[in-house]
């Protein structure tokens, strides 16, 4: 019996202080999410004619779902969605289904209208059918992944342990990946070819050719699951992949997440404004409706707090990471999501010059797991202060690792010695694991015993950087959180609402918009299943079904 | 002395350290195949002082010896500082009572390059190594366009800012991505200004090297580990020192 690794309660935080965080975070998010529901994004409707079947590509490379978007737009424009000029036009029979359609519409022998009165109920009626075919497969996959998690079971010791695999080629980060769960790792991150995020459409079929990662696509996605599950088979433990909802198609490759049953997903609801420059309404508009998707797929997110720690310090903007979550942790519950499926971030990047920078770091990760008790927290390593020197880099990790064991961290993204030298190589892989279960093996247990004083360094620091937040959260609601944004307050980067990439992908929805994929997500409830992150091996067994 | 060997503990012993993989099992003949590795290298004797098998397939490997290969440190090539280092306040005054404006610098991770990283190291005033970034010089005018920024838009906030010198840092690369990209950079300035009213273009980046500022097509190149205060120094030395000398429609 593995012990519950948690922190639960040892600082002592003030719970009308911790309250207030909470009710300011939800005040200023309230107006993001109302922004959200009246506007509509390029990435958002094709994400629809995704989920009913539309796939493939034409000689060019490009997806039929951005073929038929973009003449759909040009004919009745964005604001009404796509679903009813599409549907109008396969109930008027211009087309047997929707790749022919698309065909069509890609050599212009089809005009789309905007259909009125009872063409409009039985286009809407016909688009909610095929929609509603495509969550139907979402949720198979769902009870699948169930299926899967009770036959081979899921990791004996918390955190879990994720790595990374990032080659260019599918067919390369296959077998690393395999030999990566073998080695220890719980998850496997794919991570994307640089360029992707800019990516106005999600490219096709399986890639051999990426820079610094791999593409994100179907074909990927479902060969590198398929390999897994039969990793998962050999091992007699659940192996978990992961990939990046985020840049110009989040929703898009949300949806395509669940369809082929990732389980964990990259996706932040400020990322992308910040690091990739994205319009924040289109970027908002986008977050919302792949957490939905997310939700309803069952499939875990992880939130990229770490990266504001690499621009900004760590100790000075400490306080923006707990804004960061809990503006996070709003967005993602009111998109549906649950506690147990937020992999909220935080990492290991004070300069290890500072002194008693590690005191500091257990501070923040304790303040952390106690503000977010049920979320399986995601702790990321050094990155900022690995210098090249391997050695000293290799230390780093393992007080990196430490502070997770102590923590009671959910998932833990191992920490490679020769970070800012070169992509792991599979040395770096296997010293790094071994890092991480000296450290587990010789501490992880010492939560147990590990107090803070409660007037001492760490308590104090804690309560210090809550107190920082709620100010910084005060400061959010008077000034609104996009003019926030547009301030350089998160990671020192300024993003006006009125520029960055993809705003011409992003319109105000008209009276008439209609969009059967929100509409059903927005409906139904989560389907049932037990996929929580479970505390200990025997929770999950002992829970069973929920319904 | 111009004649060296590496030293351990006693000088002139030649004792390196090494770890590598080689793609086999772990066995009596994988130890000797990595001992026969370093002997080839020029460690001889080579002492495995441990080895591990990483799965079935691969070994790794620390190795110990001493090196038989000399190193003539008079034959060594480097680029060498040719600029004086300044403090920022000389960088300050030096701008201030010679320009009599201040210096407009654009910085940009060009191309698909996300990390940003280095550019901001070296421009945001929290800075690098314990030096301020640029950011932080009164007399520095600071454009951090961030990462994934076209070449075409560049130059175009190039233009609109008046920059006096391009700072571009490209990080993460796959198949001599930051060579290609650099190149397009300074192409696209050849073309878009005439010759003595190009702005200064600076690379930096852990890949680059400094020689390699011709190839590039660059001012200048910065490597690993350069600090702010190096590169503020080497702007004052190319648009205010050696302008002074040579004067160009720029100093109007």
């Amino acid at each position: 019996m593995v012990p519950v690794t948690r922190t639960v309660k040892k600082l002592d935080l003030d719970p009308v202080t911790v309250r207030k965080a909470r009710s300011l975070a939800r005040k200023a998010g309230r107006p993001i999410v109302d922004l959200a529901r009246q506007h509509t994004t390029v990435s958002v409707e094709r994400a629809v004619l995704r989920l009913a079947g539309l796939a493939g590509a034409d000689t060019e490379g490009i997806p039929w779902v951005n073929r038929l978007a973009d003449t759909v737009r040009a004919d009745v424009g964005l604001e009404h969605g796509l679903a009813l000029p599409v549907w109008d036009a396969l109930v008027r029979g211009e087309a047997e289904d929707l790749s022919v359609l698309a065909q069509k519409a890609a050599t212009g022998s089809v005009t789309f209208r905007l259909p009125e009165g009872r063409d409009a109920v039985r286009a809407r009626s016909a688009a909610r059918k095929a929609t509603a075919a495509g969550l139907k497969r979402v949720d198979a996959r769902r009870r699948e992944r169930d299926r899967l998690i009770k036959r081979h079971g899921d990791p004996e010791q918390r955190p879990w342990i994720y790595l990374i695999v990032a080659t260019g080629d599918i067919y390369e980060d296959i077998p690393q990946a395999q030999a990566a769960a073998r080695e220890g790792a719980d998850i496997i991150a794919v991570i994307r070819s640089t360029g992707q995020s800019l990516l106005d459409y999600v490219p096709e079929g399986a890639t051999r050719e990426g820079f610094a990662g791999t593409y994100a696509t179907q074909e990927n996605f479902r060969l590198m699951r398929a390999a897994l599950d039969e990793t998962s088979r050999e091992l007699g433990r659940y192996v978990r992949l992961t990939n990046y909802a985020s840049g110009l198609c989040m929703p898009e490759i949300a949806t395509l997440a669940g369809l082929e049953r990732l389980d964990m997903m990259l996706n932040d609801s400020m990322y992308g404004i910040l690091f990739r420059d994205i319009n924040p309404i289109r970027t908002f508009v986008d977050q919302r409706f792949s957490r939905q998707v997310h939700a309803r797929a069952g499939i875990i997110i992880n939130t990229g707090e770490d990266n504001y720690l690499t621009t900004a310090d760590a100790v000075e903007a400490a306080h923006t990471v707990t804004v960061s979550q809990l503006l996070n942790e709003y967005f993602a519950k009111e998109a549906g999501l649950e506690d147990w499926q937020l992999g909220l971030g935080h990492a290991f990047e004070i300069n290890p010059d500072l002194p008693d920078s590690f005191r500091l770091e257990l501070a923040h990760a304790m303040l952390a797991r106690q503000l977010f008790p049920e979320a399986p927290l995601k702790w990321m390593p050094p990155t900022r202060h690995m210098t090249g020197d391997v050695f000293r880099g290799y230390l780093l990790d393992g007080f990196f690792n430490l502070v997770g064991a102590m923590t009671g961290q959910g998932i833990l993204l191992v920490g490679m010695m020769t970070e800012a030298v070169v992509t792991p190589w599979i040395s770096d892989r296997d010293l790094a694991l071994q890092n991480v279960r000296y450290v587990m093996g010789a501490a992880g247990n010492l939560h147990e015993d590990f107090r803070p004083e409660p007037d001492g360094f760490i308590a104090s620091r804690a309560r210090q950087v809550l107190s920082e937040s709620v100010e910084l959260l005060e400061e959010i609601v008077d000034d609104g959180l996009l003019n926030a944004i547009g301030d350089g307050t998160f990671g020192l980067m300024k993003r006006p609402q009125d520029a960055g990439r993809g705003l011409d992908g992003v319109a105000k929805r008209s009276p008439e918009y209609y969009n059967p994929a929100i509409e059903l997500l927005e409906e139904a409830p989560p389907p049932p299943s037990s996929s929580s992150l479970p505390r200990t091996p025997a929770d999950v067994r002992a829970k069973g079904r929920r319904k | 002395m111009s004649i060296i060997r590496p030293y351990g503990d006693t000088t002139g012993d030649g004792m390196v350290q090494l770890s590598f993989t080689l793609p086999i099992p772990h066995d009596k003949r994988a130890e000797g195949a990595a001992v026969q590795l370093a002997n080839t290298m020029g460690m001889d004797p080579a002492l495995v002082v441990h080895a591990k098998a990483m799965g079935p397939d691969f070994t790794f490997f620390v190795v110990y010896g001493p090196v038989n290969h000399l190193v003539d440190t008079g034959k060594v090539e480097v680029v060498e500082r040719d600029y004086p280092l300044l403090s920022p306040k000389e960088v300050n005054l030096a701008i201030r009572k010679t320009l009599r404006r201040r210096l407009t610098i654009v910085g940009a991770c060009i191309g698909t390059d996300a990390h940003t990283v280095g550019i901001d190291a070296i421009m945001n005033i929290k800075g690098f190594a314990g030096e301020k970034g640029l950011e932080y010089y009164r007399e520095l005018k600071v454009v951090n366009l961030g990462a994934q920024v076209a070449v075409p838009e560049l130059v175009r906030r190039a233009k609109a800012e008046k920059a006096d010198a391009i700072l571009v840092s490209q990080v993460v690369t796959q198949r001599e991505a930051h060579v290609l990209n650099t190149k397009e950079m300074s192409a696209a300035f050849r073309e878009a200004y005439a010759d003595d009213a190009r702005p200064v273009l600076v690379a930096g980046g852990p890949r680059f090297t400094e020689q390699m500022a011709g190839e590039l097509g660059v001012d200048r190149v910065f490597g690993r580990g350069t600090t702010p205060g190096e590169v503020a120094s080497y702007l004052v030395d190319a648009l205010v020192t050696r302008r002074r000398q040579t004067p160009s429609k720029r100093s109007a």
